[in-house]
């Protein structure tokens, strides 16, 4: 970022500041979207399909329609609806065939959520099952049941093949070549707030959706294509939301169904899913198959990767299918090496769709080449540390794909682990458990990533007459705490106390467009806004102080609340007497500052070649384990993670992100699996899908190194994504450490542990 | 309409009468009924701790428990915790539950969706343990979920909640 920044010492920056929402949260006061109500509003249930893959034969809504209490039912027979979705490959409400057991055949609005319920069971509706396909090897065969008729082969249609350097020949001259599939299953975001929506019709024809989304202004166009209206007569309010990561990224059909069904009964109609559903119906991690080749010299220089991935896409096409270009990213870019070759299958099936999870495609890669880095090190008889920092990217490193990493401490990150994973840990492996240790390192976007036409995000800063400042920002709060991080940079540029900036996020009529949350954009994308916006309105500020104060502007400055004059610093007047001063005399004005940042990055071309981001994020992480060779059973007794983050704007911020990111690796590594037969979910509830628990945790050390990268706000990169990404490698490393068997397949259930121990050596 | 059922509790320190079904939970009384929405939903069959709340002083998940079952009982929801702290001790107002308190300072609420039945669960934990150790932190916040904290800042904040608590009481002279 160019022009002049504050400097260190900072006042606000690096220091442990109270999250601007957490007195609401630990008080009970905040409203989340399940508690609110508009005037007259209706409850809405959505009906779905009990078969993965049928024709409708019929569909009679009478008696659902009788029950006392019930406003109304639509069925994709008696609603106007367009396609939506990435792909536009389905209907909200599904007409002629359903997909799979997400599908939505019918909703009703209801007087109250239980008669709503009660209607969906009494709606009747006549299939005729299909014949149906749940893997996505067996649905590549010629004569497998075709799941959408426009899409031959049930491919979907995108591809994602690149190729650099010479991949055979490095192949073919390498000293070493290690291989592996790995399989990398469904788990999910389960949020401890389910997915809901409120929508409410004006006499304009003008909707009011309150959304649990993270894009709130692509769902805006979305959902206006799918109702057949336009985004400015859509306004989405963005409340409280119990966790997303990645959830709210796309349009979902619940969206829609609570607008068509608010437009059906005329009445605000409100949804919320229960865990069942949420689980049913809410987006997954893509699971993939995941085969790649390493090729190195015997010194353990890095030659050449392949890699194929196969990727299950279920029914219908969401954001998630373009996972690849991340797993693509991190092939080709996540340590030097020359020759490169990715390819992807995405492949209709019968199962669920997935769509976006934290991390994005990434820790499926991570998984591969960390898992091969150990075994090349094995093979070739060099240390596991050295051989990754030999072939750590660095500064000035342009990728294959043409990613320019600029600021960079993956080595650090790597030295930082390695000191602290030894620290003693107070007592010796219990009798039949072994013990090891496994390290893994991650690569990132971590300045925005460009894909979309704009990574853009606009901030408003406005400063009132009572000294409130408010930043309005395009950037949406999702509990990760992007509005916390916002104030303290506003905060910090325009020299005022933290406790006097508020942020408004949650509406777009009234804030400025962003694309959304994702791809760990918002402290560095959203933060260059707001930074520019401070200092845009601190500039305004000045000019005006400069006539109250009879100094020239050059001479002035802003800290602790007040204007001074450098070289008397006694000289000086409180900022909110300025802005007084601008509203009440003669020839007044407004102090608005406002910004629009949009990185200077490129889109990836046809050849998947472009620098997506303007800096890369890096980082470290190790696990100690025990595994249990009897039982298979593993117990991780620390992790330590060491990030580069630029600069750690808000270190409990910081922390925070790296700790739950670890909680979700490692349930992804451990204990997390959303099982599917034949198309049905399994395991919907938290009794059987396994979120470790506070006494599952193991000790987390944490290091955040700061590389102060020029062009983040203060110098700061993203981490949402960071802390969850090289886990499950760093565990299947540390347990190969331990008992000497390879894991090839998320997650490491003490079953698998145990059939992999067995195999290894039949007669342990 | 289903049969209606007198019942008389305390919530929150004030007295509360209604008339509710046999099948009404406990957590349908507080956020429905009451509209006391602190209290959050998030899987209906106790295996998540959301909806935690305080049954003369232990801690429930009230979406197994109805709310006939609690009749004569004294509830305390998220809403209510300050205020019983302020009995327990003698602070008052603004003063929050130390615990509520700790998750503040230490950064315990991200989303903030299991933050109420975290905060009532430890709540809960130190009136039965006023000095656990974090092993009896951990195994008794067991039956309470979060995504996105990984409970370490979870887990400090209830430690300095106890140490608060215990010197709060002891300069009062309040005898655990």
């Amino acid at each position: 970022m160019s022009g002049e920044t504050r400097t260190e010492p900072f006042k606000v920056i690096g220091t442990r500041v109270v999250k601007l929402d957490a007195l609401e949260k630990v008080t009970g006061a905040v409203r989340y979207l399940p508690d609110l109500e508009a005037p007259g509003m209706a409850w809405g249930k959505i009906l779905r399909t009990p078969v993965p893959h049928a024709r409708i034969r019929r569909i009679d809504t009478r008696k659902a329609e009788a029950l006392p209490g019930v406003l109304g039912v639509i069925t994709g027979y008696n609603v106007e609806q367009a396609p939506f979705g990435y792909a536009k490959d389905h209907l909200a409400l599904k007409r002629d065939v359903v997909r799979c057991i997400r599908d939505e055949v019918a909703a009703v609005a209801a007087e109250t959520e239980e008669i709503a319920a009660e209607a969906c069971r009494l709606v009747e509706v006549e299939y005729e099952e299909l014949p149906a396909v749940f893997d996505p090897v067996a649905a590549l065969a010629p004569d497998a049941p075709r799941i959408h008729p426009q899409f031959p082969g049930n491919l979907v249609n995108f591809s994602y093949k690149f190729e650099a350097g010479n991949v055979e020949r490095a192949f073919r001259e390498a000293d070493v070549v290690v291989e592996g599939t790995y399989r990398l299953n469904y788990v999910t975001t389960a949020c401890l707030g389910t997915m809901a929506a409120i929508a409410a019709w004006d006499p304009r024809g003008n909707l009011t959706m309150w959304s649990t989304t993270q894009i709130p202004f692509l769902y805006q166009r979305e959902l206006a294509d799918a109702l057949g209206t336009t985004g400015d007569r859509i306004r989405v309010i963005q409340p409280p939301v119990g966790g997303n990561f990645g959830r709210g990224l796309d349009l979902y059909p619940v969206d829609i169904i609570a607008a068509l069904l608010a437009r059906h009964v005329q009445r605000p109609v409100k949804i919320v899913f229960d865990r069942d559903e949420e689980f049913l119906a809410s987006p997954t991690r893509e699971p993939c198959s995941f085969t790649l080749r390493t090729a190195a010299r015997a010194d353990g220089i890095l030659l050449g990767r392949d890699a194929r991935v196969l990727i299950d896409n279920g029914a219908y096409v969401s954001w998630g299918s373009t996972t690849p270009y991340v797993m693509l990213t991190t092939v080709v870019g996540f340590y030097r090496c020359p020759n490169v070759r990715f390819d992807s299958t995405i492949v209709y099936t019968n199962n669920v769709y997935s769509g976006s999870m934290r991390g994005y495609g990434n820790l499926e890669s991570t998984f591969a080449i960390e898992a091969q880095m150990d075994d090349l090190a094995e093979t070739l008889g060099l240390d596991r540390l050295a051989i990754r920092k030999q072939n750590a990217n660095r500064p000035g490193d342009v990728t294959p794909q043409g990613l320019r990493i600029t600021s960079c401490a993956l080595e650090e990150c790597f030295d930082a682990v390695a000191r602290d994973i030894r620290k003693p840990i107070g007592r010796e492996p219990r009798p039949g458990w072994k013990r090891g240790i496994g390290y893994a390192g991650m690569f990132h976007v971590g300045g925005g990533a460009r894909v979309y036409r704009s990574d853009g995000c606009g901030a408003i800063v406005k400063l009132d007459d009572f000294g409130k400042v408010s930043l309005i920002t395009g950037a949406s709060e999702i509990g990760q705490g992007s509005e916390t991080v916002l104030a303290m940079i506003v905060a910090e540029e325009l020299g005022i106390p933290f406790e006097r900036v508020g942020v408004v996020n949650d509406d777009t009529a009234v804030k400025p467009w962003d694309v959304g949350v994702h791809a760990s954009r918002t402290t560095f994308i959203a933060g260059n806004a707001a930074l520019l916006a401070a200092r845009d309105v601190k500039g305004q500020l000045l000019t005006l102080a400069a006539r109250e104060i009879e100094e020239p502007v050059e001479e002035l400055d802003c800290e602790d609340g007040f204007v001074f004059v450098r070289r008397v610093p006694q000289r000086r007047i409180a900022y909110e007497k300025v802005v007084r001063a601008g509203h009440f005399r003669e020839g007044g004005r407004i102090l608005i500052g406002q910004a629009f940042y949009d990185p200077p990055t490129q889109m990836l071309d046809k050849e998947f070649r472009g620098n997506v981001s303007v800096t890369y994020a890096f980082a470290a992480q190790a696990a100690l384990v025990e595994v249990e060779e009897a039982t298979g059973r593993i117990e991780v007794l620390r992790v330590a993670s060491a990030h580069d983050v630029g600069r750690a704007l808000n270190p409990v911020g910081c922390e925070g992100q790296i700790e739950g990111g670890i909680h979700m690796g490692l349930g992804y590594a451990l204990t997390e699996e959303l099982k599917l037969d034949r198309g049905r979910v399994l395991n919907g509830g938290f009794l059987d899908y396994k979120l470790l628990t506070a006494a599952d945790m193991p000790e987390i050390l944490i290091t955040l190194i700061e590389t102060v990268d020029e062009a983040g706000p203060f110098g700061a990169k993203g981490l949402g994504e960071s802390g969850t990404i090289p886990i499950s490698a760093a565990v299947a490393n540390a347990v190969k450490d331990a008992v000497g068997v390879r894991m090839t397949e998320l997650p490491m259930t003490p079953e698998r542990v145990w059939r992999a121990l067995r195999r290894s050596s039949p007669d342990r | 309409m289903p049969e209606r059922y007198p019942l008389d509790l305390l919530v929150n320190g004030r007295h509360v009468r209604r008339e509710v079904p046999g099948s009404r939970t406990l957590l349908q009384l507080l956020r429905e009924d009451l509209r006391l929405t602190g209290t959050n939903l998030a899987c209906d069959t106790g295996d998540c701790g959301a909806c935690t709340v305080l049954v003369d002083g232990r801690p429930y998940t009230a979406c197994l428990v109805l709310a006939l079952d609690v009749e004569g009982r004294e509830v305390t929801t998220i809403e209510g915790l300050a205020g019983r702290w302020h009995a327990q001790s003698g602070a008052r107002p603004p003063e929050l539950h130390p615990v509520q308190q700790g998750f503040l300072e230490e950064g315990g609420a991200q989303c903030g969706f299991c933050t109420a039945g975290m905060v009532m669960a430890a709540a809960g934990l130190l009136e039965a343990t006023p000095s656990p150790t974090e092993a009896e932190i951990r195994a008794g916040l067991e039956g309470n979920l979060c995504r996105c904290t990984g409970y370490t800042k979870i887990v400090t904040g209830v430690a300095l909640a106890a140490e608060r608590m215990q010197a709060a009481l002891a300069a009062r002279g309040v005898r655990q």
